[in-house]
Formats: C-alpha cells, sequence, structure tokens
C-alpha cells in the first residue's frame, strides 16, 4: 500500500469469533487505502469490456475442452465486432488445459504482448477483467481475451459430493482431505454457523433459489428453467445439512469468454459501451485457527471496488453475484454492503432479488443455481450477465430499466477453508 | 452398518512429529515461542508472526464445535467440524461416536482418536 493506510489488520487483531468486519468501517479504510494509491494510478474508466459470450451447451460430450475454449474465444470476438489477429493479451485460468497460457495460447495460434494466469478459482475471471484493465492502462496489450471453459458434467464428475485428492505439497492437505471435506459440506459449515450466529433459516436461503428460478424460466438455454418455490427447496434432500439439493448450483458443461479493450478500440466499435470503474479482489483462508465462517473476502474486495468507483451499494442497479450455493450469495450481499451484516436472510426473503418485484435484482440468467457453473466456476458467467444488462441486452422479461451501473462479485475455491473474492463495478457510459 | 474408510494423511519432514504423536494418542499444537500464539495446522514459521522457534504442546483434547455438517450424501454419512480447542486454535475434523441429530453449535467436545488406512491415527471428537 502507498501509504500505509491498509484494511489487512483488521482480522489479525481480532480475537477469537467476535462480531464480523464492520461493513462500514471496512469501507472508511478501502476508501483511505484508496485515497493512498489514487494518485498514482486508476483502472477507473481505463478499459471497457467490448466483447462476452456464453456458450450456449450444458452438455458437451461431443467436444474437447480447447475446442470450448476456441468457441467461446470466437463468439466474444464476434460479439466485439474484432478478429483473432486483434487480441494482444490473453488471460485464462486453472480449467485451461496445459500449463497456465501456453498450451491454449498455441491451440488459438495467438501472437501477444501479454499472459496472466491467475488461478482464484471461480473468481478468476473477475480478476483477470480487473488485470486486463489494469495491463491496458499501462499499454502492456490493448486487446484482452479472457476464456473459460470446461466439462465436469459430461466426465461425470461428483463436483460437489466428492473430497477431491489434491496435490500432497499443498501444505493443507494432510490435515484436512482425510476428514472428508466436500465443496458441500464445507460451504454448508458456514450456514450452519450464519444460522446459529443470525438466526437466519432455510426458508430465507431458499428465497435465493426462488428469485434464481424466476429469472431462469425465461433463458432457453437454462438447465433448469421450472420455477420452484420455498417449499420446493426445503423439502428436496438434505445433502450436507442445513443445505438441500436445490440449495447447490447446477453442473454444467461450457463456457464463456470476454474482451476487454483500451478507450482507444472501444472507440471504433459498434457496441454499448460498458466501462470497468471499480475493482477489488482479496482471498481469505483459515487465519491460521483463528476460523470466522461469518464473513466472506468480499468484505475486503467489495469496499475496495466501491471506493475506486467512487459509489455506493445503494447505487448499483443491477448485481451479478456468485452463487454456487444460496449460503454465498448471501453472505457476499452482507459483505458488499447492501445490507448490514446478518441481515442477509430478511434481505433476499420475499422475492427482493427477483427483477422486477424487489429492490436488488440478481443473476437475471438464473445464474449457476439455475442456469449454467460452466467448468464448476461461475465467475465469468457472472459478469457476461452483468455485461448483458448493461447494454439492454438482457431478456426483455428480466431487464432491468436504465439499468446504468451493476456489479458482479465472485468467489472461488472453498468458502468455508480458502477461497478467492473479486468485486467489478461496471458503467454503462 | 458400513464403516467410513478414513485415507491416511501423508505426513512431510515439517509435519511428521504430529502424525508421530498422532499415533500415540496425542493430539500436537504448534506454539510460536516468539508472539506466544497457539497455531493450527502446524507449521515451521509462526503464521501469526514469522517467528521461526516454535515449540509442539500437547492439546488437552478439549474443545467446542465452532460449525458442523452432516453430509447425508455418502456412502456412509459423516459429520464434519471445526472444533474450536481450548487452547485457542480452531481445526477441521469430524465428530464421531454419537447421534448427528443431536449435534449443536458450542456443544463441548473431547477427543478421541481414529485408525486410517495404512497411516497415523486421526484427531476426532465426541460430544461430552
Amino acid at each position: 500500500m502507498a501509504d500505509g493506510v491498509s484494511t489487512r489488520g483488521l482480522v489479525g487483531t481480532r480475537a477469537g469469533h467476535g462480531p464480523c468486519l464492520d461493513t462500514a468501517r471496512a469501507t472508511h479504510l478501502a476508501s483511505l487505502e484508496w485515497r493512498g494509491v489514487a494518485g498514482r494510478m486508476t483502472i477507473k474508466g481505463k478499459a471497457y469490456i467490448a466483447g462476452a459470450f456464453e456458450h450456449p451447451t450444458r452438455n458437451a460430450p461431443d467436444k474437447s475442452v480447447a475446442q470450448l475454449h476456441a468457441e467461446c474465444a470466437k463468439g466474444a470476438l464476434e460479439d466485439a465486432g474484432l478478429t483473432k489477429d486483434d487480441v494482444d493479451g490473453y488471460f485464462c485460468a486453472g480449467d485451461a488445459p496445459g500449463m497456465g497460457p501456453l498450451s491454449l495460447v498455441d491451440y488459438l495460434n495467438l501472437r501477444l504482448r501479454h499472459v496472466d494466469s491467475t488461478e482464484t478459482g471461480g473468481s478468476s475471471y473477475l480478476v483477470h477483467v480487473a488485470h486486463a484493465a489494469e495491463a491496458i492502462a499501462l499499454g502492456r496489450c490493448s486487446v484482452a481475451l479472457i476464456t473459460l471453459a470446461g466439462r465436469p458434467r459430461s466426465e461425470g464428475m461428483a463436483t460437489g459430493t466428492a473430497p477431491r485428492q489434491g496435490n500432497p505439497a499443498q501444505p493443507d492437505l494432510q490435515f484436512e482431505f482425510p476428514y472428508g471435506p466436500t465443496v458441500v459440506n464445507m460451504y454448508a459449515m458456514c450456514a450452519m454457523r450464519h444460522m446459529y450466529q443470525y438466526g437466519t433459516t432455510s426458508e430465507q436461503l431458499a428465497w435465493i433459489k426462488v428469485a434464481a428460478s424466476q429469472h431462469a424460466q425465461h433463458n432457453p438455454n437454462a438447465m433448469l428453467r421450472d420455477v420452484v418455490s420455498v417449499q420446493d427447496v426445503i423439502e428436496s434432500p438434505i445433502v450436507a445439512s442445513p443445505l438441500h439439493r436445490l440449495d447447490c448450483c447446477v453442473i454444467s458443461d461450457g463456457g464463456g469468454a470476454l474482451i476487454v479493450v483500451a478507450p482507444e478500440v472501444m472507440q471504433d466499435l459498434h457496441r454499448p459501451r460498458v466501462k470497468i470503474i471499480g475493482a477489488g479482489e482479496a482471498p481469505k483462508g483459515q487465519f491460521g485457527g483463528d476460523v470466522d465462517l461469518t464473513f466472506s473476502g468480499a468484505s475486503w474486495s467489495g469496499p475496495r471496488a466501491f471506493a475506486e468507483a467512487g459509489v455506493k451499494p445503494a447505487d448499483i442497479r443491477y448485481a451479478s453475484i456468485y452463487d454456487s450455493f444460496t449460503i454465498t450469495v448471501l453472505m457476499q450481499i452482507e459483505d458488499l454492503g447492501f445490507c448490514t451484516k446478518g441481515e442477509g436472510g430478511r434481505f433476499v426473503a420475499d422475492g427482493n432479488l427477483i427483477s422486477g418485484v424487489g429492490k436488488l435484482p440478481f443473476n437475471t440468467d438464473g445464474g449457476g443455481l439455475c442456469n449454467n457453473h460452466p467448468a464448476n466456476r461461475g465467475g465469468m458467467t457472472k459478469v457476461i450477465e452483468a455485461v448483458r444488462q448493461l447494454r439492454g441486452e438482457a431478456h426483455p422479461a428480466v431487464q432491468v430499466k436504465d439499468c446504468a451501473l451493476a456489479l458482479a462479485q465472485g468467489t472461488g475455491g472453498v468458502l468455508g477453508s480458502r477461497h478467492g473474492s473479486a468485486t467489478l463495478i461496471l458503467e454503462r457510459e | 452398518m458400513s464403516v467410513r474408510k478414513l485415507p491416511a494423511p501423508e505426513a512431510n519432514p515439517e509435519t511428521s512429529p504430529y502424525w508421530e504423536a498422532a499415533k500415540k494418542g496425542v493430539l500436537l499444537l504448534r506454539r510460536c515461542t516468539a508472539c506466544r500464539r497457539a497455531h493450527h495446522y502446524p507449521r515451521a514459521l509462526c503464521p501469526f508472526c514469522f517467528g521461526d522457534r516454535l515449540e509442539w504442546q500437547a492439546a488437552s483434547g478439549k474443545g467446542s464445535i465452532y460449525s458442523f455438517s452432516v453430509m447425508q450424501r455418502a456412502p456412509v454419512p459423516y459429520a464434519i467440524a471445526y472444533v474450536t480447542l481450548e487452547e485457542g486454535p480452531t481445526m477441521l475434523t469430524n465428530i464421531v461416536d454419537c447421534d448427528f441429530a443431536s449435534l449443536r453449535i458450542g456443544m463441548t467436545v473431547r477427543l478421541v482418536f481414529k485408525p486410517t488406512e495404512g497411516g497415523a491415527a486421526l484427531p476426532m471428537f465426541t460430544p461430552d
């Protein structure tokens, strides 16, 4: 940090399981932190999202992972009105087969000035948008391509319910893997603690799925298009208590891609202008055993993004919020400051996330909960739907009127152990 | 009811004292001699101050459930949990030998060890 002001000390000084990071205080500190560096460099207004493409497939046994990456790249370039030869920066994460970006750069036959393979799980692609804007601001590239693709569905992966054996050199593995951590039960422990500490109920969490399903009915590509009720969710079988089957996202094949460009490139394109005005990123872990499951990394990445953009949560007209599980959405909504900590259950209830009904329309494509969760990584589709909303290209039934300011929020890795959080704030110019 | 098979933990030079103690039924914690804080999982450098003189300390085995989840979608259902030890650190573990429906956050638990397939026993907890 340029001026030594940092929010990082907040958790380190907190003893035991005291109250969660106060969002107002975090926002204040992030704004101080921001003022320290703002004089030197900002990505605000330095780059635009010119192209976005979501692969229509949800089941791709007949395609390779590399092929899906290429089809997404082609789709996003066509959307932007650019060609493969225009690309001079490439970004990919852990879903890209091969060593970092090298295999895919070769497969796609790109000639580049800049590469970045930052890996923070499903939040990687929001980090990539921010890093692309940084690279563009520094003149390292002017047309950045970001791709994601995978086939967990056709490969029969037990995404959420089987413990994943990792590399023995991973320092936490020997202390965790033998106990059977899965994706679902590690998120479920966050929900259990939230219920204990704040009185959150399964019915309140169910409203998040209900809202996603209300939106998904209008998306012809969505995996789950049937509208569900609170009752449907809480009567679906428990996978890992207290999470039910319908608290979980879908498992799908597919992918997506984004094109981030410099202002001078955007000028010549005939697409609505989606400007990147704020970004924040923050990894969170177990703090050496000082575990606190009541908040996510969004309580750091969010205030940083808002401070850079110079806007408040109340200004946001549409939010894409990573929805691996219902609890993921609830915690991020609190941590981003859309409501106070512990009030998330009441905030999401009664249709408050449904477009045209509630105060905070979210995931109008149906999100990971109903539409698509390609490669088990939902960050890419979060950005894509935010771009659609800002362009006015969402489905008419869910399009937010005069949507000029949107937020996209990603969480990657595992909420209950170690995860990355990334926040983007985007504006229609 | 079938028995849940536990994979053996893979120790390394940094962590082998922890697993050697586990074989004898002792749960070890790492405590920094500089800042005096105990941490988990054990590291060679203190995760709070990067102090590099650490000692091993036997935990009392008493703790309380910070959070838990009963995994129903498994060949044999099991309870994963974070248990906060009397000494301070919170560790990922399992709650065993109990009626899962009776589990509650805040419940006091005590240490037990369960055998793995060909490796050190695993520290787990059961309600008091």
